[in-house]
């Protein structure tokens, strides 16, 4: 086993352990600790992109989510003060019939993976491409689903926008 | 020194490496316990007043003149400073949120250390680059993990279960969340000029002339946000005293409340470390042939010389500038974030793009 590979199952199980504290920890029912946890999760799957060469998804995974989407998460749960989520207990039913589910959906993605019979994949030396590579695919051969991406996300907000006004005139 | 070449590579790197992380660290903790004198004894001054001037080290106090003028300078106040953080009780007030508490504090310091390790810091010193981790993605990595520093602020605001704290807290990841895309969209046109997010190729392109005479108004967004994100005055809002007697570390004391202190600073260092690499060409200087990488050991240690030089002007620009300007109001911050600064960077981006594809033209 080399070093990589060592460092690969240290980022895969922190991310697995993490995503698990999220919603499943034992010892707190703090959202707070929820919103912290999901922080490290992020943060160990940007170490995963980086063991794969990818610096650009793992630089901007952290910068938009560990340092945008999360702290707004923790903004809101702060300025809520979810006190009530904290003393609800688990409802067992709930909590059965989710695990059953997330099974059932593991299994069709390892059921999809074995089945598609992975290659080899690239040696490394061919996996980092340059960021300009990324903006020439980005702004030439998937001009049209980026530009509607950026339009949904701009009907989104302005639709939150809207939302959140109170009267509207 | 055989024994070098004997390793193979990885292990070289791993040495060099972890050379380079102890030097920048050492430097960086120096830096900040002056910077905290340097803030003293210029306030003091612009105050009319003499700061700390006390301080002897016995033994060098009585060297006749350069003993005296040395204790006048207060040039041994950090050590004091350093020695009374340590031994100052360690209080955790009752209703506080222990676990959160205790790490607020190193997450906060965490990140401002660890800009630090893209930011090239001289040309070469033997065949080895004076820079950490020359990543190809640099200023990603840089806005990544500086997104990261607002974490332990809100974290001491959250632990420390008090009004004031939590509202230094949400004041300034507010504050931070908006200026932070100011800051992001300002230095797109620099590196739509270089071509590469680099940050060795951004002071290699900058060899010839210095990009803040090419992109004065990133620099000047790029600045004002910088001392956004760091809390400092005129943007100290998170921990005004009159308000909020001291924002987000109203609870904490002792070594705690030092590395609060620290973390202040060193994101001031790191900010200055930025501006020095984007706009002020990093570690050259555009004579005595000190633009190009160095070849002799001599002109390594002087680029090393020129970039802390760099920064220690910036870092003066950063104190003078607290104990000049008066504190902005928190609702002309917002605006000015978000409908001045925004829209600036973003024709600032149009006009930089227009430009350059009318100069590529010909």
């Amino acid at each position: 086993m080399s070093a990589s590979d060592i460092i690969f199952y240290i980022f895969a199980a922190l991310t697995l352990v993490c995503g698990i504290l999220v919603v499943a920890n034992p010892v707190s029912r703090n959202p707070v600790t929820s919103a912290m946890f999901l922080v490290l999760t992020i943060i160990s799957m940007s170490g995963l992109f980086v063991l794969l060469h990818a610096f650009f998804l793992a630089a901007v995974q952290i910068l938009v989510y560990a340092g945008a989407v999360i702290v707004l998460f923790l903004f809101v749960i702060m300025l809520l003060d979810l006190k009530e989520e904290q003393r609800r207990h688990v409802n067992r039913v709930v909590a059965a019939l989710s695990v059953i589910v997330v099974m059932v959906i593991a299994a069709a993605i390892i059921w999809t993976i074995w089945q598609t019979k992975l290659g080899d994949g690239l040696d490394s030396a061919h996996l980092e491409g340059s960021l300009r590579a990324v903006g020439h695919l980005v702004f030439g051969k998937y001009i049209l689903p980026f530009e509607i991406l950026s339009l949904v996300l701009l009907v989104a907000m302005v639709g939150v926008i809207l939302l959140s006004k109170k009267e509207l005139k | 020194m055989a024994w070098i070449d004997h390793l193979n590579n990885v292990q070289q790197l791993v040495l060099f490496s972890a050379i380079k992380i102890l030097g920048v660290f050492a430097v960086t903790m120096t830096f900040i316990a002056y910077a905290v004198l340097a803030e003293r004894k210029i306030s003091a001054y612009i105050q009319d007043r003499v700061g700390p001037n006390r301080v002897a080290l016995w033994g060098i106090s009585k060297i006749p003149v350069i003993g005296p003028f040395l204790t006048k300078l207060g040039i041994w106040q950090p050590i004091v400073d350093g020695v009374k953080s340590f031994l100052k009780e360690d209080f955790t007030p009752a209703h506080v949120r222990k676990a959160y508490f205790w790490l607020a504090p190193a997450v906060i310091m965490i990140p401002a250390l660890l800009v630090l390790a893209v930011i090239p810091f001289g040309s070469f010193l033997g065949n080895q680059k004076m820079v950490i981790a020359d990543l190809n993605v640099g200023i990603l990595y840089t806005f990544g993990i500086v997104s990261l520093g607002v974490y332990g602020i809100v974290l001491a605001g959250y632990a420390s279960n008090s009004k004031y704290p939590f509202l230094g807290g949400i004041r300034s990841s507010a504050q931070m969340i908006s200026y932070e895309i100011a800051m992001g969209m300002s230095v797109i046109p620099v590196f739509m000029m270089v071509g590469d997010l680099n940050l060795t190729q951004v002071i290699n392109y900058q060899a010839h002339c210095w990009l803040i005479f090419k992109a004065p108004l990133s620099f000047v967004i790029f600045m004002v946000s910088a001392f956004a994100e760091t809390n400092r005055l005129p943007f100290d809002l998170p921990e005004s005293e009159q308000e909020l007697v001291g924002g987000y570390h109203t609870e904490y004391s002792s070594m705690k409340f030092a590395l609060f202190f620290m973390a202040e600073y060193a994101n001031m260092i790191a900010a200055s470390g930025m501006m020095v690499t984007l706009f002020f060409g990093g570690w050259t200087l555009p004579f005595f042939g000190l633009d190009q990488p160095a070849h002799t050991i001599g002109m390594g240690i002087a680029h090393i010389g020129i970039f802390l030089a760099k920064i220690i002007v910036l870092m003066g620009v950063f104190i003078w500038v607290r104990w000049m300007w008066p504190r902005f109001r928190y609702d002309q911050l917002m605006d000015l974030g978000w409908r001045r600064f925004v829209p600036l960077s973003l024709a600032n981006l149009l006009a930089t793009a227009v430009v350059l594809w009318l100069f590529s033209r010909h």
